[in-house]
């Protein structure tokens, strides 16, 4: 690896995480592309470089790494699939919000301030206590 | 005694497992049937029985050998990399625990068979689960494997949490079963650890091991027997942990009798007996044990006084009897052994008759009050007679089981020193307050507590069912029967009895119970018991100040609602502050940690391997600066278009990279999927606003650029600092040895993908399905389906949308020429993908840019006019391909994946070789392409789904062109 190459793909990191961070779904698509692009340099720079693995097309010592190779290919798939699950969510946010804003979810919060699943949960349990202690306060 | 183990039992091991697997299958099937079983009710409650009877003969035909000191046992591998085995074991003491639950079992059926006279589908299931709970039980007193134990233990608390909670219609019923699954479930998981902890410190997790060769006493142990016993207080109803029990009683009558009287709360005082001999001289266990044991004993019997419904009351004697039991066995010694095993009977068989007794009231009546049952008439002789055997031996009156057994007790205290004298106190001081609730009971159960007393012909009786069918009361008096014949002839226990000390004791003397054993002690205690609590119960206008102390006692009950919403209440906080429901928060604190917890580890290592070169190719240079260049426009443009197009710019930037790392293969995908995402983006931005609008403050911007740094700077680091290291064997290297000789192919990172490392890209295959299903999804729910759209435009309620493509002859044709090529082109990257750069993935983008090109020209039917088959199809046939081509080799004898060729002798084209991985590669072609055909299926077609979007009817306005020429929701 060279600093050169340490820096780039730092650098795709550090600007997609700078746009993972906004509320905006397609600037949260690019940065997230940003960032696999950033992690498949670091597979392809840190390991060998060298002839495209071929057998017959040179001396195999020679060879890049085939290893990374596979391996950044199904992530450039399946970065391209989670790209698709990605737009598809700013389109269906689209659909129903006009925008692709991804808004507080105020369900989310609410759980932590509502009581309201404390009485679900002991529904019953205080009447089942007084049924059981019962007899103790005639 | 060394329990030894005869080889012609070989069979035995087999039919324990039978055994258990009998129970499950009968439960199982009464359960699945319990909807149809109505005409049959009879066939279930007979064949509910069965399981338990065949416990009962197998039982009588080990017996004779089991109290001759000998154990059966039974081993199967069960988890063998966990080292978990199947370990079964019947001794004495396994033997009588298992007399307990089959033979109450089969009485508590035919119980149940007059109790529920008109069962319900409810009742029938309830019937199943009974069944299941017995053969959890038989499992629990026969493992002799720690963690077969513990999920035995467990099983018993899940079915006796389905059984409390059966009628799942009444939150009272459904509060009782969480009660006791939360209380006794919690308690079992402190006593898994103790299991284990003991475990490790014995070396070994079979139980009948570590009580032979106990492991030394120290801290360790002291702790894993604190935690043991935790969880036998909660299963056995000890103090503090007793209020579940009363709760359970919200169960029907006969869950009541055998759960929660008879053999599940048993489970701990089991445990307790297993371990007291061996661990009694840890300083902390008699202590412990006994104080616990004492205090429930006499907390049980004080509110068990004040109860008015005979359940309760029944209940809180059970809490009682259990706290006498564990304070009995856990004295340790083997007269203590004896007591208790004694105790465990007569309890069975008293305890459950009361409780059969409750149950024949309860359903005859109406009532379990004490104050509201009338007096018997003459056809409740039976019933009575069984009322009073259960409460004069509960009471310990002499010619009947609990006489004998309360004697024994008593007798294990005897000589026992100063704390042996204070239990014995305490002990005694119980047994008066027994005496007191046994009268209470018979009383109230007659109608003598009713105020003012109700007539046998007042209005309630004669609403309700009048005397009991004797069929109903029968398995009362079997127990009834029983009591009074080991009352009298208590030597007919004398073999069992010896067998079940000695296999906790080995030192157990030869046991001869008797009725007489002379003026001492212990009848002393008796005499005092019973006539202490006779003048209690009689005096007891007198004496309620004082027994109105049982009121002071706090309720458990309220600690545990305390405690359920204290949990409530810390999970609320916590949640408040780790749930804000704001996204950019949850990926910065997610971020960070992925940054720092890595970026610590790695600094506080030997880590740095020194500066590498600045700039290792020229090419280099010019690909990092675009790159680098391209990913700041990207996120600096204010447009969505533009935005993408930059991202996609930097994609055809990694090609290059690639090229230069050589890697074609990554080249030629990323290029190709850099087009089809182009595509993909223009689809869905096309609808959205042009431009960002909001634009963030300076504080928010300053906290994502710090976040952002910091994350760069760990990616810098680690690439520098794995780029340093140099592995020391190399993978890869033994891969492109064997690409050729074994994968046949010669293109090494293709034989990866589909070869040696196939499972993954089988993985990935799913993945991608899942997210194209997702995609689909998301994208078209709330649409109507295409042939009510057509339906209604059939019927003039709408107007289809107009085409806006303007079909160019001259365009659609040199499309379909392109296509052809371009497919031939991505067949041709599939078929050779093998040996040289290719391969099904990138033969499938290309193919999906190919199917975009027809998108281009005709729209979404022009795609669909591509395959008769949905895009689903094709893409669930890729994976069908992939899959069975991998398991394939599984059927001709090799391993998953396993490639093999062959070659056939084609005309023309000469020898040509078939591998297996081609199809393989085939499946991920067709799923590549697949997925591409369902982007468009997803964003391709009418924009404006008319459910959710604007209305269309009239305005003449569809909005398929880019840009967002549609007003939000205008319609509505």
């Amino acid at each position: 690896v060279s600093v050169l190459m340490a820096f780039t793909a730092a650098a795709l990191f550090g600007i997609g995480t700078y746009l993972v961070l906004q509320r905006k779904l397609s600037r949260l698509i690019i940065g997230l592309g940003l960032i696999s692009h950033g992690a498949n340099i670091v597979f392809v720079t840190t390991t060998r470089r060298g002839q495209a693995p071929i057998i017959g097309a040179g001396d195999p010592a020679d060879f890049a790494d085939p290893l990374p190779q596979a391996l950044v290919l199904t992530a450039i798939v399946i970065s391209f699939g989670v790209t698709a699950l990605l737009l598809a969510l700013a389109y269906r946010s689209w659909l129903l919000t006009r925008d692709d804003e991804v808004q507080d979810d105020v369900d989310d919060r609410n759980i932590g301030r509502d009581s309201h699943d404390t009485e679900v949960s002991d529904a019953g349990a205080a009447e089942l206590a007084s049924l059981v202690e019962d007899a103790d306060q005639r | 005694v060394v329990h030894t183990v005869h080889p012609q039992w070989a069979w035995a091991g087999d039919a324990v497992i039978a055994l258990l697997l009998l129970h499950l299958v009968v439960g199982g099937a009464l359960i699945a049937g319990s909807g149809r079983a109505r005409a049959q009710t009879g066939v279930a409650f007979a064949v509910a029985a069965v399981p338990s009877a065949v416990t009962l003969g197998w039982l009588a035909t080990a017996l004779p050998d089991v109290t001759d000191g000998a154990a059966r046992t039974a081993h199967a591998e069960w988890i063998p990399q966990l080292g978990v085995d199947l370990d079964l074991r019947l001794d004495g003491f396994a033997a009588l625990m298992l007399l307990l639950v089959a033979g109450v079992g089969v009485l508590v059926i035919a119980y149940a068979w007059r109790y529920f006279h008109h069962p319900e589908p409810a009742d029938i299931r309830l019937l199943g689960l009974l069944v299941l709970f017995a053969g959890a039980m038989v499992g629990l007193v026969l493992a002799d494997d720690l963690f077969v134990l513990y999920g035995f233990w467990e099983l018993t608390s899940i079915t006796s949490f389905l059984l409390i909670g059966n009628k799942h219609t009444d939150a009272t019923a459904r509060a009782a079963a969480l009660q006791a699954l939360l209380v006794t479930g919690l308690g079992a998981l402190a006593m898994l650890a103790g299991f284990i902890v003991l475990g490790q410190a014995a070396g070994t997790y079979r139980l009948s091991e570590i009580l032979a060769d106990p492991p030394e006493a120290s801290t360790t142990v002291d702790v894993a027997i604190v935690l043991i016993l935790l969880g036998a207080f909660t299963k056995s109803a000890q103090a503090p942990f007793h209020a579940w029990l009363p709760g359970a009683m919200a169960a029907p009558t006969p869950v009541s009798t055998y759960l929660h009287s008879a053999t599940m709360v048993k489970a701990g005082v089991y445990l307790v007996a297993r371990l007291a001999p061996v661990f009694v001289v840890l300083d902390l266990w008699r202590p412990l044990v006994e104080v616990v044991g004492v205090t429930t004993m006499l907390l049980g019997g004080l509110r068990a006084l004040r109860q008015h419904d005979l359940k309760l009351l029944l209940a809180y004697g059970t809490i009682s009897q259990l706290g006498f039991m564990i304070a009995v066995f856990g004295w340790g010694t083997p007269a203590a052994m004896v007591g208790g095993s004694v105790l465990l009977v007569a309890h069975a068989a008293f305890k459950a008759a009361a409780f059969m007794v409750v149950g024949i009231l309860d359903h005859q009546h109406g009532t379990r009050d004490v104050r509201k049952l009338p007096r018997p008439t003459r056809g409740w002789t039976p019933t009575i007679v069984a009322a009073a055997v259960a409460a004069a031996s509960m009471a310990g009156v002499p010619l009947l089981a609990g006489f004998i057994a309360k004697e024994e007790g008593f007798a294990a205290f005897v000589h026992e020193g100063a704390g042996g004298a204070l239990t014995l106190a305490g002990i005694a001081l119980g047994s008066v307050l027994t005496v007191a609730y046994s009268v209470r009971f018979l009383a109230g159960a007659i109608g003598r507590l009713a105020d003012p007393p109700v007539a046998a012909a007042s209005a309630t009786a004669r609403a309700s069912g009048g005397p009991p069918a004797l069929a109903f009361v029968l398995p009362a008096l079997v127990l009834t029967a029983v009591t009074i014949v080991l009352g009298i002839a208590p030597a007919l226990e004398d073999h069992l009895v010896t067998a079940a000390g000695r296999a906790l004791a080995a030192t157990t003397a030869e046991v001869h119970l008797a009725l007489w054993h002379g003026i001492n002690v212990e009848l002393l205690l008796s005499v005092v018991a019973i006539a202490g609590g006779a003048a209690l119960y009689l005096g007891r206008r007198r004496v309620g100040s004082i027994l109105a102390y049982g009121m002071f006692v706090p309720p458990s009950s309220g600690a545990y609602l305390g405690a359920l919403r204290g949990v409530n209440a810390v999970a609320n906080r916590v949640t408040a502050v780790a749930q804000p429901g704001s996204l950019p928060i949850y990926l910065g604190v997610i971020l960070l940690t992925a940054a720092i917890v890595p970026g610590v580890l790695l600094v506080s290592g030997t880590w740095w391997p020194g500066w590498p070169e600045l700039v290792e190719v020229p090419a280099h240079v010019p690909i990092a600066a675009l790159l680098v260049g391209l990913a700041l426009a990207a996120s600096i443009v204010r447009r969505r278009f533009a935005g993408a197009l930059f991202l996609g710019m930097v994609g055809y930037s990694m090609a290059a990279l690639f090229v230069a790392q050589g890697a074609p293969d990554l080249a030629l995908t990323q290029v190709a999927i850099e087009t089809l995402s182009t595509v993909l983006f223009v689809l869905v931005l096309r609808r959205l606003p042009d431009r960002f609008e909001t634009v963030a403050g300076a504080a928010r911007r300053a906290v994502r650029i710090a976040i952002a740094t910091v994350v760069a700077a760990l990616v810098f680091a680690f690439t520098l600092a794995v780029g340093g290291q140099q592995p020391e064997t190399d993978v890869s290297d033994a891969m492109i040895a064997d690409a050729y000789p074994e994968g046949d192919g010669r293109n090494v990172v293709n034989v990866i993908l589909v070869d040696i490392r196939g499972f993954d890209t089988l993985g990935e295959m799913t993945v991608l399905t899942a997210v194209a299903i997702g995609t689909v999804a998301l994208a078209r729910a709330g649409r109507r389906p295409a042939h009510v759209e057509a339906a209604e435009a059939r019927a003039g309620k709408r107007r289809p949308a107009p085409r806006l493509h303007t079909r160019l002859v001259t365009v659609e044709v040199s499309v379909r020429i392109v296509f052809a090529a371009v497919m031939l082109g991505s067949l041709w990257l599939l078929f050779a993908g093998h040996n040289q750069p290719g391969g099904g993935f990138v033969g499938g983008i290309v193919a999906g840019a190919a199917v975009s090109l027809r998108y281009v020209s005709g729209g979404l039917p022009e795609v669909r006019r591509l395959s008769r088959g949905k895009p689903w199809m094709v893409l669930g046939a890729g994976l069908l391909i992939s899959v069975v081509t991998a398991i394939i080799p599984l059927f001709l004898g090799g391993q998953v994946l396993q490639t093999g060729s062959h070659t056939f002798d084609l005309p023309i084209i000469g020898p040509m070789k078939v591998t297996s991985a081609l199809f393989f590669d085939i499946g991920v072609y067709l799923a590549v392409i697949g997925l591409a055909m369902m982007v468009f299926e997803s964003f391709g077609d009418d924009p404006l789904p008319r459910d959710v979007g604007a209305d269309v009817d009239g305005d003449g306005v569809t909005g398929a062109g880019p840009g967002p020429g549609v007003t939000a929701g205008a319609g509505r």
